[in-house]
């Protein structure tokens, strides 16, 4: 099952190397990972969306509590997930082709953040699934390149993780 | 008031604060500066022959203060030596500091000459670790590296400091106490769930307590046996616990494990309530409940991460086994459970002598250990090797007192000689010995130099197989005896050698050597050893 687990940290150096460490140390896999800091600039909030049972969760949980620089740990709920990837990606586009992919962009509300003559790169921030949805319907006009952040994700409604 | 002084000043000033009277450790360019400073200071250096010895004496060292101890390398070879030795005491949860020199902040990354990512290469082995770059954070960071050491779980913190930033000046003054938002271990169990553990010691009618080496650490010895006395609890221990109860206590079965004996064993296997005491129950352990379903569980633990990680716990406990057993032994009420009592004693029994007789040729180990016990003094420190050795001693040394102490976790051959030195230099009244095998001896054998060096009357016995004896039985058992690089021809005669270096020694060829050797090794006021023959094909598994 896939978990999606936000861990706040004390901004020091080293902090990454050891959380990620601890991942492949105790076997754990790691989809994606995203980090930035939160609006106290000491403090970074980084989301992990990983792979595992229940035990596993919860090993995982525990271990990163154990590091010091680790001040919070929280396992979000799937049923109240906020959760969103950023997608940049570049297409082949002749002239002509243009305004197909202003439609594609228009439906699925991805902007259009570069064009050159050969070429469109067109922008699209969404859970998995749009993104998913995203790259099939650009697969046609031959993807040149593509980049996704990880996934960044905090819980629907008023609760909030903070220290 | 804050002092302007280096950085070298100011740790040894963090060190004196910190209670630090000896420190363990080996030079080299990069630690100088540190060095330097170490000649104006009161702290006692005590020089060994190897790096890896400065960590593992600083664990022995450590084990009997019950405070975090110290170790020093320098950069590169010197911080990698160290290694092992931050991983044995990660293992065994031993609060230490590890110190290294590191090349100076503008070569870091660079591949210069003695440059090592010791902070890197031993991420996974410590509690915490810092690479110091800002020389003004120094005091603040020893502060919190010794907090972090010593409290909540202990284990290693290295410090890795590079060569300009000791050299550098700073306003010194060195906190009181130090507050670290993340890191805030649970010390008090929740009362609730402690009220539960004494209702399921109420309900069961056959309790059994397994005790583990975090009771050590917790300084909770004392009250295992309060709590086992009052409710009538039969009591096994890990290998770590070993000594934590008197070997002749009515209520104690033993060590328990894949080595262990076979009451404790029995026990564990037919007990409907186990009660793991700081434990983390190991997988050489506690192999043989990881199927039963028809038990209760309870583990008090001041690490979460450990509860629940290899057994499923019905009652968990989070926080200091000393708080949390004093509150236990307040509320729960005597039991009686004799007949489960007189069920786990009468294994112990049955077993007790199953080849309790003495050789002619080669000592018989479990005779030769019993012996030794008999003579010791109450205060005693028996630091015991890896290896057939370890066993033997693990499973026979009758211990009323005193303090038995081994790598548990790691099994690191060669831990057994430093940390004694450690533990004497910790307690120089106590009789301290190391018991190794031929092999685990060669592999630290450098250390009689700094024994004789720094005047620290470690005594060692030598169970002298002229085989890598666990190995040996490993493969006869699983590799059809088919024999390959255990054979220790060439080792020197262990006797000779120890005079070489001015210290005393003799052979001990069969038992009935033994006692005289013995009563010589403890009435010796220095160094001594003993090279005692054991017959190659002595076992240790019962
Ligand atoms: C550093 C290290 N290397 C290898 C081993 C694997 N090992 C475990 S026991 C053992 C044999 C120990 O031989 P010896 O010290 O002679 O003791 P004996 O078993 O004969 O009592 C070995 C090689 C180890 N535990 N530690």
């Amino acid at each position: 099952m896939k978990h999606t687990i936000s861990i706040l940290v004390e901004n020091n150096a080293g902090v990454l190397a050891r959380i990620s460490g601890l991942f492949a140390r105790r076997g754990y896999n790691i989809h994606s990972l995203a980090v930035g800091i939160t609006d106290n600039e000491k403090i970074s909030r980084i989301t992990i969306v990983a792979e595992g049972s229940d035990y596993t969760l919860e090993q995982i949980e525990k271990q990163l509590n154990k590091l010091i620089d680790v001040i919070k740990v929280r396992s979000l709920p799937a049923d109240k997930l906020l959760a969103r990837e950023l997608v940049l990606v570049k297409v082949c586009c002749k002239p002509a082709e243009r305004s197909e992919l202003i439609d594609i962009a228009e439906i699925t509300t991805a902007k259009i953040s570069d064009v050159s003559p050969e070429t469109m790169t067109l922008e699209l921030s969404g859970n998995q699934y749009n993104i998913a949805t995203f790259e099939e319907l650009l697969r046609p006009y031959k993807i040149i390149e593509i980049v996704r952040t990880g996934t960044v994700a905090m819980q629907k409604g008023s609760e909030g993780l903070r220290i | 008031m804050s002092q302007r002084i280096t950085v070298a000043e100011a740790l040894i000033k963090c060190l004196e604060s910190e209670g630090i009277t000896t420190i363990f450790g080996y030079p080299g360019a990069a630690i100088c500066p540190f060095y330097n400073k170490l000649t104006d200071s009161k702290i006692k250096h005590i020089l060994v022959r190897h790096e890896a010895n400065a960590g593992h004496a600083a664990s022995g060292f450590a084990r009997i203060t019950g405070k975090p101890a110290v170790c020093v390398a320098t950069s590169g070879p010197g911080a990698t030596n160290l290694i092992t030795a931050i991983a044995t005491a990660y293992m065994d949860s031993i609060p230490m500091i590890a110190i290294t020199g590191q090349v100076s902040t503008e070569q870091i990354g660079r591949d210069v000459f003695q440059e090592a990512d010791i902070t890197g290469a031993t991420e996974p082995f410590v509690k915490h670790s810092y690479l110091i770059k800002d020389a003004a954070l120094v005091p603040e960071i020893i502060k919190k590296a010794f907090y972090i050491a010593g409290s909540g779980r202990p284990g290693p913190v290295l410090l890795d400091i590079p060569y300009d930033v000791q050299l550098q000046e700073i306003d010194f003054k060195y906190p009181d106490n130090v507050e670290i938002n993340s890191y805030r271990p649970c010390l008090e169990g929740n009362k609730l769930q402690i009220k539960r553990v004494a209702e399921a010691i109420a309900e069961a009618k056959k309790p059994l307590i397994c005790a583990g080496g975090g009771l050590f650490t917790a300084n909770a010895r004392e009250l295992v046996q309060c709590i086992a006395e009052k409710a009538n609890i039969p009591v096994i221990c890990t290998m770590m616990g070993i000594s934590l109860m008197p070997s002749d206590h009515p209520l104690f079965l033993g060590m328990v494990g894949m080595h262990g004996c076979s009451a404790a064993n029995r026990a564990i296997s037919e007990c409907d309530l186990l009660i793991l005491l700081g434990a983390r129950v190991g997988d050489r352990a506690v192999t043989a409940i990881k199927e039963r379903e028809d038990f209760k569980v309870v583990h008090i633990d001041i690490d979460p991460a450990e509860i629940g990680k290899n057994l499923p716990v019905n009652i968990p406990v989070v926080g200091d086994l000393k708080a949390v057993l004093t509150q236990l032994s307040e509320i729960i009420r005597p039991q009686e459970n004799a007949d489960w009592i007189e069920q786990c004693r009468s294994c112990i029994i049955k077993n007790a002598h199953k080849d309790g007789k003495p050789r002619t040729d080669g000592v018989n180990p479990a005779v030769f250990l019993e012996e030794l016990s008999k003579l010791l003094p109450g205060k005693c420190v028996i630091s015991a090797d890896v290896g057939q050795n370890q066993i033997w001693t693990a499973n026979n040394l009758k211990l009323k007192s005193g303090r038995f102490i081994t790598s548990g976790g790691m099994g690191t051959m060669g831990y057994s000689v430093p940390a004694a030195i450690g533990a004497k230099s910790a307690d120089p009244d106590a009789e301290v010995i190391a018991i190794c095998g031929d092999g685990s001896f060669q592999m630290q054998m450098m250390e009689l130099a700094t024994m004789v060096q720094h005047r620290i009357n470690v005594k060692i016995i030598i169970m002298t197989n002229n085989r890598l004896g666990m190995v040996r039985e490993v493969q006869t058992n699983n590799y059809n005896n088919r024999l390959v690089a255990i054979f220790l021809d060439g080792s020197p005669d262990f006797v000779k050698l120890a005079a070489a270096y001015g210290i005393h020694g003799e052979y001990v060829n069969n038992n009935s050597e033994a006692e005289k050797a013995l009563e010589n090794l403890i009435k010796s006021d220095k160094p001594y050893i003993l090279q005692v023959k054991v017959d190659e094909n002595e076992k240790s598994l019962l």
